[in-house]
């Protein structure tokens, strides 16, 4: 077929899809190191999720009459099950996930429009669903294996025994469902502070909660996804402006707060590695569909989300704070895109007083 | 020899010392110029006929002032400029006319154009040129010897008549434009030569093998618009190019020209040879939105435009063949070729071998920025700077678009910092009002985010498509202004006529009365004389004073009927009576009931 094409002719082979891919490999470290810390859980959430979001979007693409082959190979169904599933706590049961991904990808993402008219992050949707809707699964299976392991001399879950209990809710001989459960740290730091039943230098002697870094545990997924994300940065997949923002206002207000009352307020670093900081930062607030797009924009929303994330772990009702942070910032992406709008070429700096440059 | 080591010493030190600016975005693009950029320049093979447009510039078209069956010589005149912005043309080769007619002209449009066909009689035969600069040993005395004998209107008047306009690209006339460069008072001559698409090297070519007639056209164009200061502009892709600049710019070193010209090399990027992005890099300043380069004290010339120049005041020859840059995967010799004007491409094809069964696409231009051919058998025109012959796989053909997932890699390249995300959505929308509130006017269509879009959206065709739109509008609404003008103006028109009709009539009834009056004082002399009153004037009063009773009474009539009379309101089904009965009701107890409230 002959196809009436204007110039450019020229064209990288860079494509959504690709991105798409690059981007969920970018996070096999993380979710590896995740893997590791947590157990096989986290392999189970990012399996039942990529084959409930895979299955819903194939199901709405074919509802709304899109080539459905198509648009399933954007891949972008792929990267948003796999945040999802990483996001979730370990050892979270099935129909956790597939409320999650059954939001994500028919509520947020196709309900809008599909791919780049969602307004909302799809997995960050899903995640706050999830949060508000079931409180108690969506923070308390978070045991690590080592803690497990402390518990029942050495003995930590296997694969089957895992996929078990995630999908068919048995337990394994001998173990009660309290040994599974746990909090983050950062919970346990907010609650205690919030409570005052102890100060941060008291739960550090605990040696539960601290790791070197951030918390025990979390903070080396924290620096995998680092990796991750800084390798992204480097290779133009992403730009710098949202994570570095997010990450300074993240790390200033929590050095500010901090040095005053240094009783109630985890250092800088805690807050840096611990929960979902740095997937936050470089693999889902710099999901370009519902972000702002200037230069400007983008160093606004990611100061925002930062600052949200502090203020919501610090003084508001949840632990983590990335999927509201995200969210509320989303809200404003149309707003700071309209009012930070780079100078054109030949235009004055003040553009709205419509003078005429002489 | 030690003063030649010293300048260049200096020129190093300049060129350490020398500050360029950067502009925003742009793209990385693999160059294949070396397919083409070593081979020496070859001549083209005289066609068997000229195909030449009559219009190869911005402006009017030339009038065609020869006819079928002319014989012409080798750079004679076919056409007059007409009008200020316009430029003649002539023919490439002697021949003689066989057609003027519409044929199929390299355009993207596709569109077909008046030309000059001639077939060629294979002599090649000049017209007699006339320079205006010759060598000492010429023995005609009417020649000046050097640039500096020459005036302004001197050198523009030849550029003129040699129909020569801008060759990179933009096609406007050159001498208008330096004249209009002389009025402002420009002080600095800006010479492209970045040449920053791909594959394109007719202007590296020229410069590595004429780097004198370089230097020497620019010297001309400064001298017109009376420039103080002179810079060209090279992408340090061309090393040999600049080194031949730098060593023929040493050879005038006597002339203080070096410290007047300056070559700069600027960084490899698509698009330093954007007119704009190249005074942004070289001044730092910014050519104002919708202004001019002179606005700010600039003129801006292509380098080949400059040896244009040169032939028409050292050797007085017409535009009539230019350096065609023929490459591609399909090409057997890439290489760049002098070829003259109406040449029909096929034939320089053919010349430089092409693998027929390769062949994908044929683009005249570069791959940015270029367009893909109607048809080869189109000529080459004063715009023809390339013809690229891709081979499967070389240039892409995209897949389908993808939606816009808004990741702003767009706005990250686009060199004049605009957000063609934005005005994709709006153009996509047809609000032909807000694209313009995000400026499309100051978009250059340099592809740079098409080629950066993760989704395939072929974002420059909506920007050509919504400016079009646009300007179609505008050129509705213009229409539509004339036509209400001319219907004022019609309308005025006929307004006076009337009152010159009533004055008229009112004059004539005058001198009728005077008439009568006067007639009325015979008759009442001789009356008089007869004594019998007569009752004529009194019966015309009291007619005229009945006339204007019946005329009131009749529009009172009428207005009462009006009133009484409600129009719609016979013929009513009962269930519509019924409705209104009700809503009469209604109204009459509201009013009632809000009488009582009071």
């Amino acid at each position: 077929m002959f196809l009436a094409q204007s110039s450019p002719y020229l064209k990288p082979g860079l494509s959504v899809s690709k991105m798409m891919l690059v981007v969920t490999l970018l996070m096999i470290p993380g979710i590896l190191t995740a893997t590791y810390i947590f157990g096989y859980g986290v392999l189970v959430n990012i399996f039942l999720a990529i084959i409930f979001a895979l299955s819903f979007e194939a199901i709405i693409l074919y509802l709304r009459k899109r080539p459905v082959k198509v648009y399933l190979n954007d891949k972008s169904a792929l990267l948003t099950a796999v945040i999802i599933g990483v996001a979730l706590p370990p050892l979270a049961p099935w129909w956790l996930t597939f409320i999650g991904v059954f939001f994500a990808i028919v509520i947020a993402k196709q309900l809008y429009g599909g791919l780049g008219y969602n307004t909302f992050n799809p997995a960050m949707v899903a995640y706050a669903i999830l949060l508000v809707s079931f409180p108690a699964e969506m923070t308390t299976y978070w045991q690590t294996s080592t803690m497990l392991a402390n518990q029942f001399d050495g003995q930590t879950l296997s694969f089957i025994e895992t996929i078990n209990f995630q999908i068919f809710g048995q337990l394994p001989v001998g173990m009660t469902i309290d040994a599974l459960t746990s909090a983050t740290p950062l919970d346990i730091v907010r609650t205690s502070v919030l409570n005052g039943s102890a100060t941060i230098d008291e739960i550090h002697a605990q040696g539960k909660t601290f790791g070197m870094l951030g918390g025990l545990g979390s903070e080396w997924v924290n620096l995998a996804f680092l990796a991750g994300g800084l390798f992204m940065m480097r290779k133009g997949l992403i730009s710098w402006h949202i994570p570095i923002s997010l990450l300074a206002t993240l790390g200033f207000l929590s050095l500010l707060f901090g040095s005053f009352e240094l009783d109630s307020n985890p250092s800088p670093l805690f807050h840096l590695f611990s929960g979902a900081t740095m997937l936050g930062a470089f693999f889902i607030a710099t999901d370009p569909v519902t972000a702002s797009t200037t230069p400007k924009g983008r160093i606004i929303y990611g100061m925002g989300i930062g600052a949200l994330i502090y203020i919501i772990r610090t003084w508001g009702g949840y632990p983590d704070a990335i999927a509201f942070a995200v969210l509320l910032m989303n809200m404003c992406a149309p707003l700071l895109d309209y009012y930070t709008q780079p100078r054109v070429y030949g235009h004055k700096a003040d553009e709205r007083d419509d003078e005429d440059y002489s | 020899m030690s003063q030649s080591l010293s300048t260049s010493v200096a020129q190093k030190l300049k060129e350490k010392v020398r500050h360029l600016w950067s502009f925003p975005g742009g793209i990385h693009l693999s160059g294949k110029k070396s397919l083409s950029n070593h081979q020496p320049i070859t001549t083209a093979q005289t066609p068997k006929q000229l195909i030449i447009p009559l219009s190869q510039h911005i402006g009017q078209p030339a009038d065609p002032i020869v006819k079928v069956g002319d014989k012409v010589l080798k750079g004679q005149v076919i056409g007059y400029a007409s009008g200020s912005v316009s430029a003649p043309v002539h023919a490439s080769c002697s021949g003689t006319v066989t057609a003027i007619e519409e044929r199929l002209i390299p355009h993207p449009s596709g569109l077909s154009a008046l030309c000059v066909v001639i077939d060629t009689d294979g002599y090649d035969q000049w017209i007699k040129c006339s320079p205006l600069i010759g060598d000492s040993s010429d023995s005609d005395d009417t020649l000046y010897q050097t640039i500096s004998d020459l005036s302004s209107h001197q050198i523009s008047d030849q550029i003129a008549n040699a129909g020569i306009v801008g060759l990179g690209g933009a096609l406007y006339p050159a001498a208008a434009k330096l004249r209009t460069a002389e009025r402002m008072q420009t002080d600095t001559l800006i010479i492209n030569a970045a040449e920053c698409e791909p594959y394109i090297t007719c202007d590296d070519i020229l410069i590595q093998r004429r780097p004198e007639e370089v230097i020497l056209g620019i010297l001309l164009m400064k001298k017109v618009v009376g420039a103080k200061k002179c810079l060209i502009g090279i992408e340090d892709n061309k090393p040999e190019a600049y080194k031949a600049l730098l060593n023929s710019l040493r050879g005038y070193n006597n002339t203080h020209t070096e410290a007047q010209i300056e070559v700069i090399q600027v960084p490899t990027r698509y698009p330093a040879g954007g007119e704009k992005q190249l005074i942004q890099m070289l001044t730092g300043r910014e050519v104002p939105t919708q202004g001019l380069p002179m606005n700010i004290g600039i003129i801006c010339h292509n380098v080949t435009t400059a040896v244009a120049v040169y032939h028409a005041v050292y050797r007085g020859e017409p535009l009539i063949s230019r350096i065609v840059t023929i490459t591609g995967g399909a090409v057997k010799q890439p290489q760049n070729m002098e070829v003259p004007l109406g040449t029909p491409i096929r034939d320089i094809l053919n010349q430089a071998g092409l693998n027929k069964d390769k062949v994908e696409k044929i683009i005249m231009g570069g791959p940015m920025m270029g367009f893909a051919l109607p048809s080869i058998d189109t000529p080459v025109t004063k715009a023809t700077n390339c013809i690229l012959v891709s081979e499967k796989g070389e240039l892409a053909t995209p897949p389908p678009a993808m939606p816009c997932i808004r990741c702003a890699r767009c706005s990250d390249v686009c060199p004049m910092s605009l957000l063609p995300q934005q005005m994709y959505w709006y153009a996509k929308a047809r609000d032909l009002e807000k694209v313009q509130d995000y400026n499309i006017f100051d978009c250059i269509e340099c592809g740079c985010c098409s080629y950066a879009c993760p989704s395939n959206i072929p974002l420059v065709q909506y920007y050509r498509y919504a400016k079009t739109e646009i300007w179609d509008d505008e050129r509705e609404r213009n229409k539509s202004n004339i036509a209400r003008d001319r219907h004022e103006f019609r309308k005025e028109r006929l307004e006076k006529a009337k009152a010159a009709k009533a004055e008229a009539a009112r004059l004539r009834k005058e001198k009728l009365a005077k008439k009568k009056a006067l007639d009325a004082e015979k008759a009442k002399q001789e009356k008089e004389k007869s004594s019998t009153p007569s009752d004529e004037t009194k019966a015309v009063a009291s007619s005229s004073a009945d006339l204007i009773q019946e005329a009131i009474a009749r529009s009172k009539a009428k207005k009462a009927q009006q009133q009484s009379q409600k129009k719609n309101t016979d013929n009513l089904t009962e269930a519509q009576q019924k409705k209104i009965d009700e809503i009469n009701e209604r109204r009459r107890n509201r009013s009632s009931s809000e009488k009582t409230e009071e």
